[in-house]
């Protein structure tokens, strides 16, 4: 599963890890990412993350 | 201080009540040739509310504005659109003299805020979109996460088109007139473009975004009242198609070559390759970082396609005011550059190597091999740098021609 990141703030999103804080599960293709997701460090939209090799 | 300080009426609802900071030069790094001002806005209609506050020590000068239009206790709500100090360092003292019914920020705002104060009370987190009433009046919240903090909001007043954005579209600029159409067309295209170049650059790519979100609200807007410097109560076309503008990366012609130098060796190569950038039909923005401050260089870069660096090697590493300069461009993620590095030295050289080791991790295409130059630059050393410059303006125009404007050419 790919990791993606913020474009504004970095944050990498990490599939493996998930987002358990805001109730996302450990192994959640960030595909899977509910649509309301944001980014948990600044809080921008799942729009404006990018693949990363 | 009471009958000195007074409001300035904005629309029919609207008061200025800010601060003007004459004297501040150095903004968290950021030099402020022209100081600044703290725009906090009155919004009156059968409810009151205050918009922003002004950084702490001019509380003061706040309270004494807002006084001539209603006694401060009057407020019924405040409103905190971003949490960055020069906005919020006043909030604690606002609350405690005029105890509002209820304080507002965003959802991160309330967060940020809790991160900073300990204000003691509750602040009501609006949601992008939201809107309060202040019986006749309408206030709307648009969130602006990231732009340029997690936090940030603006807030529009339909009733009478006049939008509160907060950072965007500000700049720093201390000035007893307050409306844009007053000042300079010059300082303002200036000053807009250096607030950009130093706050927003790297945030690009969410600008376009807003700026279309804002587009679909279909909200009509005809007043921009920022945080910061005048506001555009007409053609505010302007300062939103300068930002449109930014953040689409257009770039001209130009190349910024910016240095610094020991004994003049490294500032006669960047003289050199100035010459050639100019004899090959570009344009040369020379940056000695000793008399150019690292946010005039971000400035020029905004518009610029290439960025050329030159040190000489200071005990085997870059010289401090150009590693400064290189961490603070490199933050501001500037897109679509091509490059070049140059430098003298004396035994071991290693700063032109590391420049461009910290450029290819900026993503800036280096153009030829870097040049460096054992103490002194000869004849032969110096034509190596009249043909790096040559080789810069040549890939410039090449650029520009590849997107069919070389009507950019030559631009500064
Ligand atoms: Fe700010
Ligand atoms: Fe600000």
């Amino acid at each position: 599963m790919k990791k993606y990141q913020c474009l504004a703030c970095t944050y990498v999103y990490d599939p493996e890890v998930g987002d358990p804080e805001n109730g996302v599960e450990p192994g959640t293709a960030f595909e899977d990412l509910p649509d309301d997701w944001v980014c948990p460090q600044c809080g921008v939209g799942k729009d404006m993350f990018e693949e990363i090799a | 201080m009471a009958d000195s300080f007074r409001a300035v009426k904005v629309t029919d609802h609207v008061y200025w009540v800010g601060a003007i900071d004459w004297g501040i030069r150095d903004f968290h790094g950021y030099a402020t040739h022209r100081g600044s001002t703290y725009n906090a806005y009155l919004v009156v209609g059968e409810k009151t509310a205050l918009i922003d506050t002004v950084k702490a020590p001019f509380v003061e000068e706040l309270l004494a504005r807002i006084g001539t239009v209603v006694p401060p206790e009057r407020i019924d709500y405040v409103v905190s659109n971003h949490a960055e100090m020069d906005h919020s360092g006043g909030l604690p003292a606002v609350i405690a003299a005029i105890r509002p019914e209820q304080v507002f920020a965003s959802t991160m705002g309330v967060k940020a805020l809790r991160e900073h104060f300990r204000l003691g009370r509750e602040v009501t987190a609006m949601k992008d979109g939201e809107s309060l009433r202040l019986g006749n009046l309408t206030l709307s919240f648009v969130e602006a996460r990231m732009l340029h903090w997690p936090d940030s909001m603006m807030t529009y007043l339909a009733e009478d088109k006049t939008l509160l954005s907060n950072d965007a579209f500000g700049m720093h600029l201390a000035s007893s007139e307050r409306f844009a159409d007053e000042i300079e067309d010059g300082v303002l295209a200036e000053e807009a473009a250096k607030y950009y170049a130093n706050i927003l650059l790297p945030l690009s790519p969410l600008v376009g975004r807003l700026l279309e979100k804002v587009g679909k609200l279909g909200i009509e807007i005809e007043m921009i009242a920022p945080s910061h410097g005048p506001i555009w109560r007409r053609e505010v076309e302007k300062p939103v198609g300068w930002y449109a503008k930014w953040a689409a990366g257009e770039t001209s012609n130009k190349a910024v070559v910016m240095y610094d130098t020991m004994w003049q060796s490294t500032a006669t190569m960047a003289r050199a390759i100035a010459e050639g950038i100019a004899a090959g039909g570009a344009s040369a923005k020379m940056m000695p970082l000793r008399a150019a401050h690292r946010s005039d260089v971000a400035t020029e870069l905004l518009d610029a396609g290439a960025l050329v660096i030159g040190s000489p090697t200071l005990n085997n590493g870059v010289f401090p005011t150009v590693a400064d300069a290189l961490s603070y461009l490199k933050g501001l993620k500037p897109r679509g550059l091509i490059g070049a590095a140059f430098g003298s030295y004396g035994w071991s050289g290693e700063a032109v190597g590391q420049i461009e080791e910290a450029m290819e991790a900026m993503k800036v295409e280096l153009v030829g091999e870097g040049i460096k130059v054992k103490y002194v630059p000869d004849e032969e050393s110096l034509s190596r740098c009249l043909s790096a410059g040559r080789g810069i303006a040549e890939r410039l125009s090449a650029k520009a021609q590849g997107r069919g404007d070389s009507g950019l050419r030559g631009a500064g």
